[in-house]
């Protein structure tokens, strides 16, 4: 077929061309330009090469942190995406129940993220949050400000509280999506509860499963708000992300070349791991 | 396999049904026989697939008695009952190979997996996909689907009936053809009793020994096709049945003779009915002569259909259709007769029965 070529087709794209410019790429290329050169104020810069690179990646301070986010997220997506999966599943499917559910469901992920930490800092207070005050009348021994378990279980638990139902929402949606013919077929089948969830349920919330995991992977390796808010990385370096250990290079020491540099490692690692997952998760469906 | 007895079967969606428009299925009582093929034939909403899923136990009815082989039923499970059903749309299991889905249903109940492996091989035999025994059964297009959901009920050996709810609704025309061949062939070979709903003519007629055709929530005439083409007990039947559907005439009775609109008919016999019945005359399209002799009419239409023309006409002001051959000669002052045994007389549209002679009747 005769094509047609016409250069002002270039117009068309660019009003795109000018926003992502302007709201992507200028933006990650000053974090790259810094990245690269050091400054001592008065706009002066100097080239530094792969320094800061190096000096990150050789930093215990970076390594611990990472590890730290790695072990968060691991945590909070084996807890979220099972618990999301089996409140799905035993949500109403009619009748009044849905609504009330929906929207119980969806208030949580309605509170900015720094009143959720707010709410919680003072939550889990001993002298007068209704949590920290309550264990400790029990008998229990809690405290996020100076105990580093206890810090962990209270963002564990806030993030839990906080997303679960983003989980919730998508497996709902893919379950609501199943055609009444697959249980009664299970039905006549003589399928047990399980084998409906393993044959029927699960393969068919496969694609928003894969949503809800990428999502909350991302979100939790970036979180910076809450944990900033409740224990501001403490007790110690306890709970510093790399998002606030950034921020206190950053901002705090206005060391700008390292912090460009973890910048762009911190954005090439979360690129990475959610290509390996999207990838693990898509091939897995297409090997048949 | 099993004889099923539906034992004075009602049933409402909603809670205390009081009057009989409060049923969406009004009484059912009948007996279906082992190995028996029937259609359940009738427009959307007629109850069809509530009689159906009534019997498949997915539903349990509001009033009476389900009975296999004379054993009650009716409070028992699906799976207790043994019942095997096809949906509208192929229910596969798509993780599952094509093999692992036939295997489902046998595994569920503990079979031995060496006996697993014997119906299984059989089944994909019976249904042409032995090649594909090992593949994932997500790849396939949607007859393959459909044959696997069937193979899904066929696989066990001691199932009491196999129910169909429109299988073939997704079926390229073609392939409707080769699938239905094939349950037939089935059928014969293995003997299953079937039960199958379905709004098409065609596909009701072609498949089933007994067709049961339903309308408003009541079963209004069970038949073999030729029963229902030459004598629909009820008007609705002779409508739904053929192409086109039986032209039905308001009609005065006075003892054997008819009057339609000033045109009088002799009929060889003397309905009986109920004193002030609305009465009409049946006839389908097929059984009208249209010639030179007989009864005026106007023709505002003829349809060429290939082996046959379909002539519109006026009859005692009210349109009526005339199958002619292909060949068949429309004069100009076209006059019809009515074929006389193949008169049907119905009062408050119910047939009234024609002689004890005539079968058919109930």
């Amino acid at each position: 077929m005769e094509k047609t070529w016409n250069n002002k087709a270039w117009f068309m794209v660019l009003p795109v061309l000018v926003l992502v410019a302007f709201s992507a790429v200028i933006p990650l290329m000053t974090v790259v330009n810094y990245s690269v050169q050091d400054t001592f104020g008065n706009n002066e810069f100097f080239w530094a090469g792969t320094d800061w690179f190096t000096q990150v990646l050789q930093s215990d301070r970076f390594w611990d942190a990472l590890t730290r986010n790695l072990i968060f997220s691991g945590i909070i997506l084996a807890i979220e995406i099972p618990l999301g999966i089996l409140i799905a599943l035993n949500m109403p499917k009619t009748g009044l129940g849905v609504p009330v559910c929906l929207v119980l469901m969806s208030l949580p992920l309605l509170i900015p993220w720094n009143v959720v930490g707010t709410i919680w800092q003072v939550f889990g207070r001993v002298d007068i949050g209704l949590l920290g005050y309550t264990l400790d009348a029990i008998g229990i021994p809690y405290n996020y400000v100076n105990n580093v378990f206890d810090a962990w279980i209270t963002l564990i638990v806030m993030d839990i509280w906080h997303w679960t139902s983003l989980v919730v929402l998508l497996c709902y949606a893919g379950l609501v999506s199943i055609p009444d013919a697959y249980y009664q077929a299970a039905k006549i089948d003589g399928a047990s509860r399980w084998a409906v969830f393993r044959y029927i349920q699960l393969p068919k919330m496969k694609r928003v499963l894969l949503i809800a995991f990428l999502l909350r992977f991302m979100d939790s390796f970036m979180i910076y708000t809450e944990p900033f808010v409740v224990t501001g990385g403490g007790p110690g370096n306890a709970t510093t992300f790399l998002s606030i250990d950034l921020v206190k290079t950053a901002i705090g020491q206005f060391d700008l070349g390292p912090a460009a540099a973890l910048s762009l490692i911190y954005f090439l690692i979360i690129l990475l791991l959610s290509w390996i997952f999207y990838t693990v998760m898509t091939n897995s469906d297409a090997q048949s | 396999m099993a004889r099923i007895n539906l034992d004075h079967i009602r049933h409402a969606y909603g809670p205390n049904p009081k009057k009989p428009s409060d049923y969406s299925l009004k009484e059912v009582h009948h007996e279906w026989n082992d190995g028996g093929a029937y259609a359940l034939l009738g427009p959307s909403g007629c109850g069809k697939t509530t009689l159906l899923n009534i019997i498949s136990g997915l539903l349990q009815p509001s009033e009476g008695k389900i009975l296999f082989d004379g054993k009650d039923v009716t409070n028992l499970s699906t799976q207790e009952r043994n019942i095997a059903q096809v949906f509208q749309f192929p229910v596969i299991y798509d993780t599952m190979t094509v093999y692992d889905n036939l295997a489902f249903p046998l595994r569920n109940r503990k079979v031995p997996e060496n006996e697993v492996d014997r119906r299984v091989t059989e089944i994909l035999e019976m249904i042409g996909l032995s090649d594909r025994a090992k593949k994932r059964a997500q790849g396939l297009t949607a007859d393959q689907k459909q044959k696997i959901s069937l193979g899904r009920g066929l696989v066990r050996s001691d199932v009491s009936a196999i129910l169909f709810d429109e299988p073939l609704t997704v079926i390229d025309p073609h392939m409707k053809w080769v699938l239905r061949s094939q349950l037939k062939r089935l059928h014969k070979q293995f003997g299953f009793t079937m039960v199958y709903v379905t709004h098409d003519q065609t596909e009701a007629l072609t498949f089933a020994d007994k067709v049961v055709v339903m309308y408003d929530g009541e079963i209004v005439q069970i038949g073999t096709p030729a029963e229902l083409f030459e004598k629909p007990k009820h008007t609705f039947v002779g409508y739904f049945i053929g192409s086109p559907g039986m032209n039905v005439l308001p009609a005065k009775i006075d003892g054997s003779s008819v009057d339609l609109d000033g045109q009088k008919i002799a009929l060889s016999f003397a309905p009986k009915f109920a004193a002030g019945a609305k009465t009409e005359l049946g006839i389908r399209p097929e059984f009208i002569r249209l010639g030179r002799e007989g009864m005026p009419v106007s023709i505002s239409k003829v349809e060429d259909i290939g082996r046959q023309k379909i002539v519109r006409a006026t009859f005692a002001n009210r349109p009526i259709a005339i199958v002619v051959h292909e060949d068949g000669d429309i004069p100009a002052e076209p006059k019809i007769t009515f074929d006389p045994a193949a008169i049907n007389i119905y009062a408050d549209s119910w047939r009234v029965a024609d002689s004890l002679l005539v079968g058919g009747e109930a």
